[in-house]
């Protein structure tokens, strides 16, 4: 279940269009290491997750990312709208218009369209959460190449915002990793895994 | 800046306090601290939601009172920009 609010988790106003921005930002909506592939990894995650805490961290962290999608989007719509023939023709924004016009599609940068193999779901908590930690600092990596390209203020400040989000989830993954190690077997972690073994001594 | 889009950047402002006490309780569950923090910061948001929703629109479809128009419907969608 979810409920929607009609605000933005962080304000985007953006004045000036600018397609080439756009389509570069554009891969943090439905590129490899992109918003979407962040919220339906931790939200898809949740189910074979042994331990309630965890499981309830990604409800929560997938929840955001919906909102940092939300977004992305959000930027990517400001930068294209009131855009000229002309501006789309110079901007190299040909290629994405014909087949989009000026609506939001999920795609990486380079034109590659969303992909679930961009995430996954292994069903050990374990590797789940070394990927959840290794995708927060793929998308922040991401965010930085963003903010060398931008100069606009107005759209600095959100991607910085989205940036700092990576860096606080990377933590949070990290803490449910210890909760979760603080649990196991500590002289054989991968003795058995707690979301499909059945083990009588170590169930807890 | 209008008042609707600074009581909207306001609202903003503390739900973000919420989200980040949310997401550090979920990994410290006892920390007591924090816990007040967000008890304190939950009944600011819901009391700045429900005046939000009597001046300007409804965030949440929960706060639509609907008469003549259909609030929810007729309210300002958050891609749209204060300078569309």
């Amino acid at each position: 279940m979810w409920n929607y609010e009609k605000r933005l988790q962080f304000p985007v106003n953006i004045k000036e269009p600018n397609a080439k921005l756009a389509q570069a930002i554009i891969s943090q909506y439905g590129g490899p290491d992109g918003e979407m592939g962040a919220s339906m990894r931790y939200l898809s995650q949740r189910y074979s997750m042994p331990y309630r805490e965890v499981a309830g961290l990604l409800t929560d962290i997938g929840t955001e990312e919906l909102a940092h999608l939300e977004m992305v989007a959000t930027i990517v719509h400001q930068l294209t709208r009131n855009l000229s023939m002309e501006e789309i023709e110079k901007s190299g924004f040909a290629n994405y218009y014909v087949d989009h016009t000026i609506g939001v599609w999920p795609q990486a940068a380079g034109g590659i369209p969303f992909n679930a193999c961009e995430f996954q779901v292994k069903g050990d908590i374990i590797t789940d959460l070394v990927e959840d930690m290794a995708a927060e600092q793929k998308a922040r990596s991401t965010y930085d190449n963003i903010l060398r390209l931008v100069d606009d203020p107005d759209v600095c400040e959100p991607i910085k915002f989205l940036r700092q989000r990576e860096i606080v989830h990377f933590q949070r993954f990290g803490e449910a990793l210890r909760i979760t190690q603080d649990k196991l077997n500590s002289k054989n972690f991968y003795a058995f895994n707690p979301g499909f073994d059945r083990c009588e001594d170590c169930n807890n | 800046m209008g008042n609707q889009e600074q009581m909207l950047r306001d609202i903003g402002i503390v739900d973000f306090v919420l989200v980040e006490l949310m997401e550090y309780l979920d990994t410290h569950p006892f920390d007591r601290n924090a816990m007040e923090y967000f008890n304190h910061y939950a009944r600011i948001k819901n009391q700045m939601s429900k005046e939000f929703a009597q001046r300007y629109f409804p965030l949440t479809v929960n706060l639509a009172e609907c008469n003549k128009e259909w609030s929810w419907g007729a309210a300002p969608l958050p891609w749209e920009g204060e300078c569309s």
